[in-house]
């Protein structure tokens, strides 16, 4: 493509006239504004690396954190982030036949491939919405803080909430009433205030209840913060053991033992950090593919408008193409760092 | 006015149809290329657990793979594998280097941080 005046020497080159690089204004400073951009992204990657350097064991990996699909639950490791890396990586083959098409001024081509590139990151977008959903409220389990002052996580299938049956009124329960609704949510935030005691949940309005609930399976406990006894880096507790020491912990009466999902102040997942990180990486990255997508539409209203072609070239596609091409460059660290590694 | 001390560049990247064939082939060769390295990453990272022996190499060679999937989206897809050798390297030597400056000092300043934690405690 380029090399068309390769038979021009040194001095004509740099002598004015000729630009050095052989590319048009615009290009160039969509590469010099990408360079900006990549030293953002390298700086925040790196803060990240910092961090968990210092932070070692105590950091979640990536495979125990994301491990859910939609409407199939957990025990899939990383295949819901792959799927995302796909989507945006078919979304850039998409845009450079774009850009491909407008080298040949095939104004149809351009179109089809603009709106297939533009759909490709919407469906990124609600992915990362849904990921950003399902981070922030977290697993049945939580992160609990056993009898020792260690911190595990828990993993395995939580058995299903029956129902709370009240054993003393309230205000509002009488004695007997079976509560059926709304359980989870219940549970868990009694969980977090403290409200649980020995098999026992006390509930808004004032009346106790007992938590009839299936049993749980598979429980693996897994130490994030050292204790007296447990320590990080210790073989995961499992089985009868795990499901005495965590529901000892859950049913204390003691507030502020188990963590659910993640906010900026604390996470279920792993180390304060952790969570900023994911917020504010992803978050920003994100923001990346909401702009790209954007201007994606700006362009594709112009190419069916015709500007470009009576322009007589895509360049404009070709730019934006780069600014897409960067995000997809971007999400390929992203990935590897904060989930693979 | 018609200036003719100006040069045209975005004019220099059209191409036809049968040179079109040709980067379509490579393009949808570097699409295969990309998915089978994430499919292969996917598939490492699944079954290779962080606490087997294996997991160093496991790491490196995540490392390495993303390497080569930037390399090919910026050489191919973002085609700054066909502009001119100056363009090419006033993009990447600086950026390359700074990063890797800055890599170095961040991860090495990371482990004496972590051990006055862990020396001093919180």
């Amino acid at each position: 493509m380029a090399g068309h005046t390769a038979e021009l020497d040194a001095k004509a080159l740099w002598g004015g006239k000729e630009s050095p690089f052989q590319t048009s204004y615009g290009k160039l400073m969509m590469w010099f504004f990408l360079v900006s951009d990549a030293l953002t992204f390298g700086g925040l990657l790196i803060a990240y690396g910092f961090t968990r350097h210092d932070a070692q064991d105590a950091w979640p990996i990536g495979e125990e954190t994301f491990n859910s699909l939609p409407f199939l639950g957990h025990g899939y490791p990383l295949i819901y982030v792959a799927l995302m890396t796909f989507i945006l990586i078919v979304s850039s083959v998409t845009m450079v036949l774009a850009v491909e098409a407008g080298h040949r001024m095939d104004r149809k081509g351009v179109t089809k491939w603009m709106i297939a590139t533009i759909i490709g990151g919407f469906f990124f977008l609600g992915s990362q919405a849904w990921e950003w959903s399902h981070f922030i409220h977290g697993s049945e389990f939580g992160k609990i803080e056993l009898a020792d002052g260690s911190q595990a996580i828990v993993k395995g299938h939580f058995g299903e909430i029956e129902n709370f049956t009240v054993i003393q009124a309230g205000k509002h329960h009488k004695k007997g009433d079976v509560v059926k609704e709304d359980l989870m949510h219940t549970f868990q935030h009694a969980a977090e205030q403290g409200h649980l005691y020995d098999g026992k949940i006390l509930l808004h309005d004032g009346s106790i209840a007992t938590v009839n609930k299936a049993k749980d399976h598979d429980m693996k406990l897994i130490i994030k913060k050292d204790g007296k006894d447990n320590k990080i880096g210790d073989e995961p507790i499992v089985g009868e053991k795990a499901e005495k020491m965590y529901y000892e912990a859950l049913y204390s009466a003691q507030a502020n033992r188990v963590i659910y999902g993640a906010n900026l102040k604390q996470n279920e997942y792993g180390p304060q950090q952790y969570g900023q990180f994911f917020f504010f990486i992803t978050g920003f990255h994100g923001f990346h593919v909401f702009s790209g997508v954007m201007i994606n539409i700006l362009i594709c209203i112009g190419v069916l408008a015709g500007t470009y072609h009576k322009r007589g070239h895509y360049e404009m596609v070709e730019k934006t193409g780069l600014y897409w091409h960067f995000v997809d460059l971007v999400w390929v660290f992203v990935f590897t760092f904060f989930y693979l590694v | 006015m018609e200036r003719d001390d100006l040069i045209e560049y975005s004019l220099h990247t059209h191409h036809s149809e049968d040179q079109g064939k040709a980067i379509r082939k490579k393009i949808w060769f570097v699409t295969a290329l990309l998915t089978a390295i994430t499919i292969v990453e996917v598939a490492l990272g699944s079954f290779i657990k962080q606490s087997s022996g294996a997991w160093p190499f496991v790491k490196w060679s995540f490392i390495i793979m993303t390497l080569f999937k930037a390399g090919y989206i910026v050489l191919v897809f973002m085609h700054l594998g066909d502009e001119k050798k100056t363009l090419r390297y006033v993009i990447l030597v600086p950026y390359i280097l700074f990063l890797a400056y800055l890599i170095f000092i961040a991860l090495w300043e990371a482990l004496a941080v972590g051990e006055a934690w862990a020396t001093y405690g919180v």
